[in-house]
């Protein structure tokens, strides 16, 4: 496989992507479990899916499409929910559904041949193109520099917001800003894993690295190690049997879960045995 | 005479159609230990979030020391209700006490003092935590949690100090401790300490208030206590 990476452009293209996706999903996926906004982050992915088809239709890169409605309904869930609170999980599964319903109407009116829409619902980390690498770097950039620049603030922020906001920071900000980075992410990930499984990569990373450690700054590093884990080892697979790099790759992570968290339970029985003897 | 250092009048708060709040005044003075009764629904934890700031009025004004809704001109702690924080974020005693310390600017690069390193650990020693300072939250039992809560009030040194159930989910134990250490700094310090042990405070707090969406009777522990629990209630507002 090395010398098919230094050979073929679009293998090296998926490496660099790999790199990028793991340690973006590494860093959010983390604040996503702790804030319990896995539906949320479902939600935003899922609409981003009419960002796509409006990009068919009129004729721009898809991912662009797709940043800019995961954007809006990032910012559209949390301005609603907070106009009419408790009601949070139907406007998510209303911005779900209608980003899908858009993205088939648009798609279905894009004149000529049906575009190839797999590779954004389930992802081809294959067909990565240099746009696409060239956003993802730069998406990438933005959230790295948020969250470790102003990494005590966000660790404040989560573990106790009312408390923050007793401190008079400004909350909002800070709720709206982990929202854009949460929609910045979804799109980094969707080439990799795509928008149908991005919820994976943004939840399996951090649920294993909370097996291991229960440090914040450690979770995320090894979140990130996790998720390059599940990538390559994913697209290895895909590029030798040629399946989808986005279903192996959700597989491995929950495989490896299950693993981990099996060995733990496995191990923490044999030294209560040991404690006992 | 005492300095009043938050005066509510005409205070209201509605979540949606509900009406938590309604026409409540109350004028909190320097060096008051006060404790808020009241049945569940009756307004307690929205009567302490109108004063952080966490919850918003729908009518009225809450002055902090004579000037309209100027949060900042006192300095407030606050203690949580255990099930309003998670408790198994992945953070450190030690870690959650030093986010006293911050302020309310976003600051790159923030790093905490080596003296913000001494106050929050002199800060546990006084709740008795300095043996737990590394631990994660997680290990910690419930009353545990409420000290270190309380740690991380009292190291941004407030003027007063709000409660709300601390405790509650925690062992008969720990409750003791607790109260006893409220006590303790009620002597420096105003406490507003919202809880439904009535007996157990009423001896120690220099006024009680029952609330019931508004102030139903205030004053003398002892009176207002029986005016509430022990005598059919016309409910109307009576200072005692």
């Amino acid at each position: 496989m090395i010398k098919a990476i230094l050979e073929y452009q679009f293998l090296q293209y998926a490496i660099i992507a790999a790199f990028m996706a793991s340690i973006v999903s590494g860093l959010i996926s983390v604040i996503i479990v702790e804030k319990k906004l896995v539906m949320m982050t479902g939600g935003i992915a899922h609409t981003s899916y009419g960002g796509v088809g409006l990009s068919f239709l009129v004729g721009f890169q898809p991912i662009v499409g797709a940043f800019l409605f995961s954007i809006m309904a990032a910012l559209g869930i949390s301005f609603i929910n907070n106009k009419l609170t408790g009601i949070k999980d139907i406007v998510i599964a209303m911005f779900w559904s209608l980003g899908m319903a858009l993205g088939v109407l648009f798609v279905g009116m894009t004149p000529g041949y049906p575009p190839n829409i797999q590779s954004y619902l389930f992802g081809n980390i294959l067909s990565v193109t240099g746009f696409d690498l060239i956003l993802m770097a730069v998406l990438t950039v933005i959230v790295v520099v948020v969250i470790v620049i102003f990494f005590q603030d966000w660790k404040a922020h989560l573990f106790d917001q009312e408390f923050t906001k007793v401190l008079r920071k400004k909350t909002k900000i800070m709720e709206n800003v982990l929202l854009i980075l949460i929609a910045i992410t979804v799109v980094v990930l969707i080439r990799v894993v795509g928008i149908i499984l991005v919820i994976a990569l943004l939840s399996v990373p951090a649920a294993t690295s909370s097996l291991l450690t229960s440090k914040l700054h450690l979770r995320m590093i090894y979140s990130s190690l996790f998720s390059l884990f599940f990538i390559l080892t994913g697209l290895f697979i895909s590029y030798l049997t040629d399946y989808s790099s986005g279903a192996i790759i959700v597989f491995v992570g929950i495989t490896t879960y299950v693993l981990i968290w099996w060995a733990k339970i496995r191990s923490a029985k044999i030294s209560i045995k040991k404690a006992r003897a | 005479m005492s300095v009043p250092l938050i005066r509510l009048e005409n205070v209201s708060c509605m979540y949606g159609k509900i009406s938590a709040l309604k026409n409540l005044n109350l004028t909190i003075y320097e060096g008051d230990y006060i404790g808020i009764i009241g049945p569940n629904g009756s307004g307690k934890s929205t009567f302490v979030k109108v004063i952080l700031g966490l919850a918003k009025l729908s009518e009225g004004s809450i002055y902090y020391l004579d000037q309209l809704n100027c949060r900042k001109k006192i300095k407030m702690g606050y203690v949580p209700q255990i099930s309003d924080v998670n408790r198994y974020f992945p953070i450190s005693v030690l870690e959650v006490v030093l986010t006293g310390k911050m302020d309310s600017s976003i600051k790159p690069f923030f790093k905490y003092t080596s003296n913000d390193y001494i106050e929050a650990f002199r800060m546990l020693k006084m709740v008795g935590l300095e043996e737990q300072k590394d631990r994660q939250i997680s290990e910690l039992s419930g009353g545990e949690f409420q000290k270190m809560m309380i740690a991380r009030s009292l190291i941004m040194n407030p003027d007063i100090l709000l409660l709300d159930e601390p405790t509650a989910m925690v062992d008969v134990s720990s409750q003791r401790q607790i109260l006893n250490l409220i006590r303790k700094l009620s002597k420096n310090m105003t406490i507003i300490l919202v809880t439904h042990q009535i007996q157990d405070i009423i001896k120690h707090v220099n006024k009680l208030v029952y609330l019931e969406k508004n102030v139903i009777a205030e004053g003398n522990p002892e009176e207002v206590y029986k005016y509430a629990y022990l005598k059919p209630v016309n409910h109307r507002r009576k200072t005692i």
